[in-house]
């Protein structure tokens, strides 16, 4: 192995001379210590490192090794339920090796390399095989098959393939190539800022289920696709991050912490094992990859995390799963490329960014998508991905945000004055729209109901009336609107109360099934309909809005059975009724 | 066995350059002495083979490129800790400043640290009562949060900071307790205040003051949070202690970390705040924090100043993202006489769902919250409009949302500063408060509740 010698030490970036042939982006260790960095810069014989560790102690004449090596992940058996640092050192092991505090210059296998994994082969030998085809499972969790796939490029002929327990490093299967056999083993590598191989890339028209009503139903976010949480700090962008981890139907979650506060990973470790897939019954850590670059890690390790979650998930997405990666902050991994963008003395584009910002971002959202997998069996995958932003006071002409709106095509706006009323989850309904609404819509006719997409429509209206109505009675005062407009603000604030907000703490509230959403719009819709031709049969508004079912409207949230929301449907029907035949008829011109 | 280098060849603002310099490492300490033989330290922020730069922590007035002296220490800045720096007045570099011996170290600690694994850390979840119904009623406060106080300048947030050091408790233990201060750019009489007040209510036997007042040099503030951090994860997690650390005021810290990313001519972020401040900001706030199997716990503070009262400034911006919440003062309910002055609804803490409810406070406390956040809002918004349009445009329900408003800044906000409200007493003035208004608005809080508390 080549090695160079440090000349300078800035923060994270460390500049090594004698790098001659060295390339990008390969690994590199530096200092005695061995610290772990990456060419990010070449200038002659010169290699700019970012180092993924604390700098200090780091002088100029100590060695670097260039490893000829991009900075890859270790992909095979062992990765859920696992929480890893942003270079996939497994956590865990640094607590059981080095204590407390995280150290420097640890090297910790990504997959433990001990445990034996019991493989089948689901093909014999003497079969040909593709890249990406399916050699054999593992049985990684009770949740999920861990499917062992040919690395991409190989090609050729099985000459052997076993059958038993192995440990990951252990050959399973030997492939006769066009350049002589490769052993196969249960992990493979790749490199975390290469986007991994796929066959065709599809539309996504599936809903990604999350249980949250305004999301669901209002802003749907379909698997395959992408969207972008922006908002002040305290407007809920982590709830809302970790209800989709917790409720979200997709198979597999990667977590990716980033640049987050240390006390919101522990309680992802300490809440997921303990709460229950809903269709399973199983710990949600048996489908989960946490990676997790708390805000005092390392910055540069913090630009990393990002692409090590991603391939994780891709990687996952290649068997054929739907995959959901969540990003929390994206803001943190815009911010760490722009200091070492600093360090390096680039010219700055807006807000001191880097002018590469824009790009980096497409790209890394790019790599979401429902795509047909690599292999003949032509399975399909989905890998949906949720950046949350945090830009400086929550304005949204923040660079960030904005170039991830280019790319996103849903846009859940946090907004802090709901957060401040404690309306949660704190998305804006007026500023807030999702592009796969239409998409959807044969989805939501054919797997909730048919009339879905139409109540899903007025309701979306009823609330940008609303907006338009108390932006006149804060002008004229509300004497000045229409009963029926009063009726509309009544609905509206029913739909924003009943519905809208839901309780991420609350047991039964915290998810909603699709039928549930759509029978308590329904109720509130058919309410507002009999309210409307209650009222041009002349009936008083207050009569109507102290109706008892009213109340039952408002706590449909905390109910569990579906043949209550039912009963309720009659009872507003019943109620509309006698409240139409105690009233005098008296034939009033609206 | 040091090397004493003669080859300073700039000084800018707060740093040296030195020359030839051989073997020096990044973020060593460096012992500085000038012509006339004064010591300063600094620390070094860049090395290259020809040059290192060097931060001067007492400033460079008085320093020429002739005379001084530049001494490599080949280690990080430390701090020497043991049980006897308890009670302690130390300097903003970590110096005796009551006129007592020197602390005899029983361990020397980088007064950097390192993170704490995200593995080792356990979840907040212990209340603390501070007697403030706006702080325990709505965004109560919980062993190992980090909670700042966002103020401005004028407003009583030291007043607070004392009150809370001064009351704070969990609720049926008695536990080794212990407060550490750290005051950056503070006046005289504001860290007068604090000592005082500790020394009248006895606090000042568990407590260690870390002070660099307005006068001393602004660079050292760059140590002063991280050496006060430092003693308390000693005291934390060496000695079992529950900590709770006040930082004051940030402002002040992040104005000196500006100053000399200035000098090094690098590209500035916002406001001229360098972009690494989030980074510099987390690398203390989260040392915060529990840790699973240790007595100990941290709770932070930090206090600052906002300019203009801008919560968008990037000092309070930064912190918001990094802290578990904040507690926002307002200057409105100052001017109206109303203290604690503490706005109520931008201010969050985020640690509360796990803190509250059956056997932590009580089952009713979540809803109550919740509604109290939602009616206040309202009634916030009903006096906007009445504002605008006059009392009487209002409709009966909004006059009386509007009532609420106003008795709940004047009986449940306000209260006085010796006052030690009970957690129990708190939600009882709340649901004394939500008894204003009928049943049926009260839709944030669960059937069960509202039959067992609404009548009472």
């Amino acid at each position: 192995m080549r090695q160079g010698q440090i000349i300078r030490v800035s923060g994270p970036l460390v500049i090594a001379a004698n790098c001659f042939g060295a390339k990008m982006y390969d690994m590199a260790r530096v200092g005695h210590l061995g610290l772990i960095g990456e060419i990010i810069e070449l200038k002659g014989d010169l290699a700019y490192i970012q180092v993924y560790e604390d700098t200090t102690g780091l002088g100029p004449d100590e060695p670097v090794l260039l490893t000829d090596q991009p900075l890859s992940v270790e992909l095979g058996p062992g990765l859920l339920g696992t929480i890893y640092d942003g270079i996939q050192r497994p956590l865990d092991l640094i607590l059981a090796k080095e204590g407390n505090f995280v150290t420097r210059g640890i090297e910790v296998p990504a997959l433990d390399r001990e445990k034996l994994w019991k493989f089948e082969p689901l093909i014999s030998s003497g079969a040909e095989v593709k890249s990406g085809d399916i050699l054999g499972i593992v049985k990684e969790t009770p949740l999920i098959l861990h499917k062992i796939m040919v690395p991409f490029p190989i090609e050729g002929q099985v000459s052997e393939i076993k059958e038993g327990e192995f440990k990951i490093t252990e050959t399973i299967a030997i492939i006769l190539t066009k350049s002589g056999p490769v052993p196969i083993t249960l992990a493979q590598t790749w490199p975390i800022r290469k986007q991994r191989p796929v066959s065709r890339r599809l539309m996504p028209d599936e809903l990604l289920i999350t249980g949250q009503r305004v999301l669901d139903t209002l802003f749907p976010l379909a698997k395959g696709g992408t969207a972008c949480v922006p908002g002040p700090f305290g407007s809920g962008k982590t709830v809302v991050q970790h209800q989709l981890a917790k409720w979200s139907d997709a198979q597999i979650i990667v977590f990716v912490a980033c640049g987050e506060r240390g006390n919101e990973v522990a309680d992802l470790l300490l809440s997921f094992p303990e709460l229950k897939d809903p269709l399973t019954g199983r710990p949600l850590m048996e489908r989960t990859v946490i990676i997790a670059n708390t805000s005092n890690m390392p910055v540069a390790a913090r630009e990393a995390s990002i692409y090590t979650g991603m391939t994780i998930a891709e990687y996952f997405r290649d068997m054929g799963y739907s995959v959901a990666l969540m990003a929390d902050s994206t803001s943190r991994w815009a911010e760490a490329l722009r200091e070492i963008s600093g360090r390096m003395e680039e010219m700055p584009g807006e807000e001191g960014y880097p002018a590469y910002l824009a790009s980096r971002i497409a790209e890394f959202y790019e790599r979401a998508g429902k795509v047909i997998c690599l292999g003949s069996d032509k399975r399909i995958g989905a890998l949906s991905v949720i950046g949350a932003v945090s830009p400086p006071g929550g304005d949204l002409s923040d660079p960030v945000v904005q170039a991830t709106l280019k790319v996103v095509k849903v846009f859940w706006a946090l907004d802090d004055r709901l957060a401040n009323m404690r309306h949660f989850p704190a998305i804006n309904w007026l500023l807030s729209y999702s592009l796969y609404a239409e998409n959807l819509k044969p989805y939501y006719q054919s797997k909730v109901a048919e009339d879905y997409p139409d109540l899903r429509q007025e309701a979306l209206q009823l609330l940008e009336e609303e907006a338009e109505l108390l932006e006149i009675a804060r002008l004229v005062g509300i004497e000045s609107l229409s009963l029926r407009e009063r009726l509309i603000l009544e609905t509206a604030r029913s739909l924003r109360e009943d519905f809208l907000h839901q309780n991420a703490f609350h047991l039964e509230d915290t998810y909603s099934s699709m039928r549930k959403q759509y029978l308590m719009l329904r109720n509130i819709l058919h309410f507002h309909h009999l309210g409307l031709r209650a009222l041009e049969a002349g009936i008083e508004l207050e009569a109507i809005l102290s109706l008892r079912v009213k109340e039952k409207i408002a706590l449909m949230k905390y109910e569990p059975e579906e043949a209550n929301l039912l009963d309720l449907y009659l009872n507003i029907d019943r109620e509309f009724k006698e409240l139409g035949a105690s009233q005098p008829k008296e034939v009033v011109h609206v | 066995m040091y090397k004493d280098y003669l080859t300073v060849s700039n000084i800018v603002g707060p740093l040296l350059i030195v020359e030839k310099i051989e073997k020096v490492k990044y973020a060593e300490l460096v012992e500085i002495e000038t012509g006339d033989g004064q010591r300063r330290r600094g620390r070094v922020l860049d090395v290259s083979t020809e040059r290192a730069i060097v931060q001067v922590f007492e400033g460079t007035a008085g320093l020429d490129v002739v005379k001084t002296r530049v001494r490599f220490l080949g280690r990080s800045e430390r701090l020497g800790v043991s049980e006897d720096i308890i009670g302690r007045i130390l300097d903003g570099s970590g110096r005796p400043k009551d006129g007592g011996p020197e602390i005899i170290a029983e361990k020397w600690l980088d007064i950097n640290g390192s993170p704490i694994n995200p593995c080792a850390r356990d979840y907040p979840s212990e209340f603390i009562q501070t007697g403030f119904s706006a702080i325990d009623g709505m965004n109560p406060l919980v062993r190992g949060q980090k909670l700042p106080i966002f103020s401005g300048s004028g407003l009583p947030h030291a007043r607070i900071a004392a009150q809370i050091a001064r009351q704070a408790k969990v609720l049926g233990k008695a536990e080794k307790f212990a407060v550490v201060f750290g005051a950056m750019g503070i006046t005289f009489e504001e860290a007068n205040f604090f000592i005082e007040d500790f020394r009248r209510t006895g606090a000042l036997e568990r407590a260690v003051l870390f002070l660099n007042l307005a006068n001393e040099p602004p660079i050292e503030r760059i140590s002063t949070p991280r050496l006060a951090l430092t003693c308390a994860e000693y005291l934390a997690f060496d000695l079992d202690m529950h900590v709770l650390v006040i930082l004051m005021d940030m402002t002040f810290y992040a104005e000196a970390l500006r100053e000399i990313s200035a000098a090094r001519k690098e590209i500035p972020g916002r406001r001229g705040y360098p972009g690494y401040l989030y980074t510099d900001l987390a690398t203390m706030y989260e040392r915060a924090g529990r840790i699973k199997g240790k007595k100990g716990s941290i709770t932070l503070i930090p206090i600052l100043t906002m300019p203009e009262d801008d919560k968008t400034h990037p000092i309070a911006d930064l912190t918001g993202y990094i802290t578990e919440g904040q507690i926002i003062l307002s200057r409105e309910l100052h001017r109206r006489g109303i203290y604690p002055p503490i706005d109520v609804l931008p201010s969050l803490s985020r640690l509360k769902d796990k803190g509250i409810g059956q056997e932590k406070t009580r089952e009713d406390h979540a809803d109550v919250l919740n509604q109290l956040f939602a009616c206040y809002a309202r009634g916030k918004e009903a006096r906007e409009l009445a504002l605008i349009l006059g009392e009487a445009a209002l409709s009966d329900l909004d006059r009386l949302y509007l009532k609420f408003a106003d008795l709940f800044e004047n009986n449940f906000v306000r209260q006085g500063e010796f006052e030690d409200r009970s957690v129990e007493k708190t939600l009882d003035l709340g649901w004394k408060l939500l008894r204003l208004l009928p049943r049926r608005e009260l839709k944030r809080i669960r059937p069960e509740f509202l039959d067992k508390y609404y009548q009472a």
